[in-house]
């Protein structure tokens, strides 16, 4: 690891040589910083980064100039119609990601759960834990498919060119969470993503309310697939005879996570009436098929009242249905996906008047998400000066465009690397617990333990110590004289936070230039020979500044 | 006098007889002698664990006395205490008993160390994990917006002279009892606590550059980070391996305990800690003496035990409180599982605490005794628990605690 942070600084050193020893050729223009600096392109510069940072994961290296080029609007309106951008290097990296691509019956099939018996003679010690690994290896275990699908998620978001799909896929994801370790969800989690998920992710609000309700991880992970009319009976399986009833857990979550919202009117009494409206929305033989299934013997024929309207009975598998139809029409429905919205691209405090505008966008189309997140992107709230750095990133976003800054590529194996640093920072990928997924509010994320992990993913990062990630230093200090370390300082600062950098920030970099740590001498101690641009860019990827979008 | 060696032959005697050979085992642990001398408040360190996803009660410590339960819960339902049977729940004072998994604790009850206080809960009535939760974080039930944690006003109150670590969460964030500018840290682990680097200069580098920021969430935290990474760079904390033979449980939550041991042994300020534990939310598949649930007592009982093995004379100075944010239907559902109910039972451990007793009004499990005639009713408001060790072991103010809640200072009557 050590070598590879010396061959790298060799490398930035020769480069300077070589340069040097051309007798002061005109090195490269530098590509990242804004060069007319009138009033009017700041401003628009500034406008830029600030939906750089919102919609995407992060700048790359040239980005600004791309979204230049084509005008911002123009970009925005192309992100929010993803089918229409190219993203076919994206899915060659995917590629060897096999498992993303697999139907949950296949899955099932490939990847069974451990033989009891080979656990057995572990644990007895008729077996080593070497033989174990050779007859039911790592990657023939049900694990291999949430990781496939950890590693893909750090890939698209450091690669994809679709960047404000991926946000959005997060953001519903994390809004209709399930918990990849919860029993058979773990076959189930990346069919849910591809299928409930992902294709609604810039469509209609109500199509992921149906889409999650009856997919059957949603239905395992909160425990619908075994909610059953009263007294209901188990006709057949190692369960037959066993009298079972009501399973509230969904009903209740769907109203105050997914739906309404926890103060948006619904009572107990509504939550045992959806509950019963979705008796029979089950999964169809789990550990073989894993399909959704409408049983209706489980069903609760009865008439059902729902905050306010009523159901009729024997409305079968359409009581479910009736019931999605009666939520996501609700006005306390509008404000509470508002709300989330306003929060993760403006602030932690939704400004009330632009939740107002963005929930009657809800109201007059359907819940159709570009309406509303256009009526977001023009907003002053969103555009004003106000709303610049005033998100912290969330441990995924810091870990990604850290990445992204530093012109990073990864594969899958990088993907799954840089997936376990997020959950080291504090957020492990698909394995929120809890129906609420992660916050969206600085204090989640802030706190001693996640800072420093921040900074040693920064210093591990910017010095290559991640194998499968090659970040590209070079091309950010390019043109630099690495004799001159104050010229190194504002080129990687350019680069990577552009103008949002503080001046305490740059003071205490620029002060610390002079530590023989960072900047080696020439050998006859007449000037710095070289900058330890790898440690340099780590403490601007662990300033403050890079800590918020 | 406990030594290591005849604590662990009472454990030994304890699970061979399955419980029995409690009754011979009555002489008190020295540091419950000792905590008759300390009665100033300095030194003193609060534990409080949150089980997330809401316990239940009701088969954590079981009201065996009360008919009630067994009829509500015929799959699930744990079976009465029998001398001389292995895997029943052991038996505490004829009513209650505690779950079989958790009869690392029961040496800790026969030494009046361990404390119940059961029914006890939150007077709002939320069937919410998230609201719940915030609710018993915060110590305002129904009211959302309190800016801070309950802990973190406990903190607050107390001297001015703060060492950095004395209120550290473990896990990789701060949860929302400790917020509230009080410079709470959390870590997920002790080695861990540090910038890894080769030299110092990035050390040094990133403190300079968290130090002069204006001060808000981001660079307070900042600063207090780097004071804690110095102290505890000095106090070796990581160094410090388990005594009198104690041993964690494997798993997030042992790890966490046993993390904490070494910040009280390391004496590095500490007053309040805190630790989570997750994977209470048992709908489906609950279990009775084996299965889901008696597998997250096992460990959550072991590192209770262990923690206060591993502390020995210096559990004088350290009280331990459970907590989860409501209980569980007294009935079981269609699924041989719960669903969210009302009160549950929360465990007081630790120097001071007058133990092997159970605390608080049983309500009864006669149906027309049910809360919403499903759950079991709250006679014990949290924060009248809550304000009892706060005031009674840190010694701190009842008025600030909980805005808009008068507790007398002593209600249960839990310390001498």
């Amino acid at each position: 690891m050590r070598s590879r942070t010396l061959a790298l600084l060799a490398l930035i050193t020769l480069a300077g040589c070589s340069g040097a020893a051309g007798g002061g050729v005109a090195s490269a223009p530098p590509v990242m910083t804004g060069a007319a600096p009138n009033g009017a392109s700041l401003a628009a510069d500034r406008e830029i980064v600030r939906a750089l940072n919102r919609l995407t994961y992060g700048a790359r290296p040239g980005d600004l100039e791309r979204v230049r080029s084509i005008g911002l609007s123009a970009w925005v309106e192309r992100q929010l119609r993803p089918q229409t951008i190219d993203d076919s290097a994206t899915e060659q990296v995917l590629a060897e990601l096999t498992t993303l691509r697999m139907p949950i019956a296949d899955l099932l099939r490939e990847y069974p759960r451990p033989d009891p018996r080979l656990r057995e003679m572990l644990s007895s010690g008729t077996m080593t834990r070497a033989e174990m690994q050779e007859r039911y290896p790592a990657e023939k275990r049900p694990g291999r498919i949430a990781a496939d699908l950890q590693a893909a998620k750090v890939v698209r978001a450091v690669t994809s060119e679709r960047q404000l799909e991926e946000i959005m896929v997060d953001f519903w994801f994390n809004h209709f969470n399930v918990f990849a370790n919860k029993g058979d969800v773990r076959w189930y989690v990346s069919a849910y993503e591809r299928e409930a998920i992902r294709p609604y992710a810039l469509g209609k609000f109500p199509d992921l309310v149906r889409a999650t309700a009856r997919h059957p991880a949603m239905l395992f992970y909160l425990d619908n697939w075994v909610s059953a009319r009263a007294d209901y009976v188990i006709p057949a399986g190692p369960n037959r005879g066993r009298k079972t009833g009501l399973n509230e857990n969904y009903a209740r979550e769907l109203m105050e996570l997914h739906t309404l919202g926890v103060d948006g009117g619904y009572t107990q009494q509504d939550v045992t009436e959806v509950a019963r409206a979705f008796t029979g929305w089950t999964i169809d033989r789990p550990r073989v098929e894993g399909r959704f299934l409408f049983r209706p013997s489980m069903h609760d024929q009865g008439e059902k009242v729902v905050v306010g309207h009523r159901i009729a009975a024997g409305g079968g598998q359409d009581d479910g249905e009736r019931v999605i139809d009666v939520l996501t029409q609700h006005p306390s429905t509008a404000r509470f996906v508002a709300t989330k919205l306003v929060r993760r691209f403006v602030s932690d405090t939704p400004p009330p008047q632009l939740v107002d505008r963005v929930a009657a966008a809800y109201a007059a189309s359907g819940g159709d998400i570009p309406a509303m997140l256009r009526i977001i992107f023009a907003s002053p709230e969103f555009r004003g000066g106000d709303a610049s750095l005033t998100k912290i990133k969330k441990p995924f976003e810091f870990v990604t465009s850290a990445v992204r800054a530093l012109g990073g590529r990864v594969d899958a194996q990088g993907g799954l690397a840089l997936a376990r640093a997020s959950a080291e920072i504090g957020e492990p990928l698909y394995l929120a617990q809890p129906p609420t997924g992660y916050a969206d509010r600085a204090e989640v994320w802030v706190s001693s333990g996640a800072l420093l992990a921040r900074m040693n993913f920064a210093l591990a990062l910017a010095s290559g110590q991640y194998p499968h990630v090659t970040v590209d230093l070079a091309p950010l200090v390019a043109g630099s004289d690495p004799r001159s370390p104050a010229d190194v300082l504002d080129r990687l600062l350019a680069a990577i936070v552009g103008d949002q950098v503080g001046p305490t920030t740059r003071a205490v970099l620029a002060a610390k230039l002079t530590d023989p740590q960072i900047t080696r001498l020439s050998r006859d101690d007449r000037g710095p020979a070289s900058t330890d641009v790898a440690k340099l860019a780590a403490l601007v990827i662990g300033s403050p500044e890079f800590q918020r979008r | 006098m406990s030594t290591p060696a005849a604590d662990l032959h009472t454990r030994r005697t304890f699970l061979k007889a399955g419980g029995c050979a409690l009754i011979a085992y009555s002489s008190a642990p020295r540091f419950l002698m000792r905590t008759a001398r300390a009665a100033e408040a300095s030194g003193k360190v609060l534990v409080a664990v949150f089980q997330r996803g809401a316990v239940d009660g009701l088969s954590m410590v079981m009201p065996h006395g009360d008919p009630g339960y067994a009829a509500a819960r015929p799959s699930i339902g744990l079976k009465p205490p029998k001398p001389g049977e292995s895997e029943r729940a052991i038996d505490l004072d004829g009513f209650f008993a505690l779950h079989p998994s958790l009869a690392p604790l029961g040496p800790l009850w026969e030494s009046r160390a361990l404390a119940v206080v059961h029914a006890c809960g939150s007077p709002d009535t939320t069937r919410s994990h998230f609201d719940a939760q915030d609710y018993m974080e915060s110590g305002t039930p129904g009211i959302k917006s309190t800016p801070d944690g309950w802990l973190a006003r406990a903190i607050r109150t107390r001297s001015k002279r703060a060492s950095p670590f004395r209120a550290v969460a473990m896990g990789p964030a701060l949860p929302r009892t400790l917020q509230g500018d009080v410079g709470a840290i959390s870590m997920q682990s002790i080695e861990r606590f540090d910038v890894r680097a080769g030299d110092p200069s990035a050390r040094q580098s990133f403190e300079a550059l968290y130090e002069q920021g204006v001060r808000d969430v981001l660079y307070g935290t900042g600063r207090e980070t780097f004071e804690a990474v110095k102290m505890l760079r000095s106090a070796n904390a990581a160094r410090i391996a388990p005594a009198h033979g104690a041993e964690y449980p494997r798993g997030p939550f042992g790890e966490a305990m046993r993390q904490i041991a070494q910040l009280v042994k390391a004496d590095v300020g500490l007053e309040v800690a805190f630790a989570d534990m997750q994977g209470w939310d048992t709908h489906v598949g609950q279990g009775a003496e084996r299965g889901q649930l008696a597998l997250r007592l096992r460990e959550f009982g072991g590192a209770l035990a262990a923690f206060a093995r591993d502390l020995g004379d210096k559990m004088a100075d350290v009280v331990v409180i459970t907590m989860s944010e409501f209980g569980r239907t007294v009935a079981e559902n269609g699924n041989r599982g719960t669903d969210h109910g009302h009160a549950t039972a929360m465990l007081v451990l630790g120097g001071g605490v007058r133990g092997g007793r159970a605390y608080g009004r049983w309500p009864g499990l006669a149906p027309d005794r049910l809360f919403e005639g499903r759950d079991l009713a709250v006679t014990t408001d949290f924060r009248s628990l809550f304000t009892e060790v706060a005031t009674r072991h840190l010694a701190v103010a009842a008025s600030p605690l909980f805005p808009g809640f008068t507790a007398a200072p002593a209600s249960l009557g839990l310390f001498a």
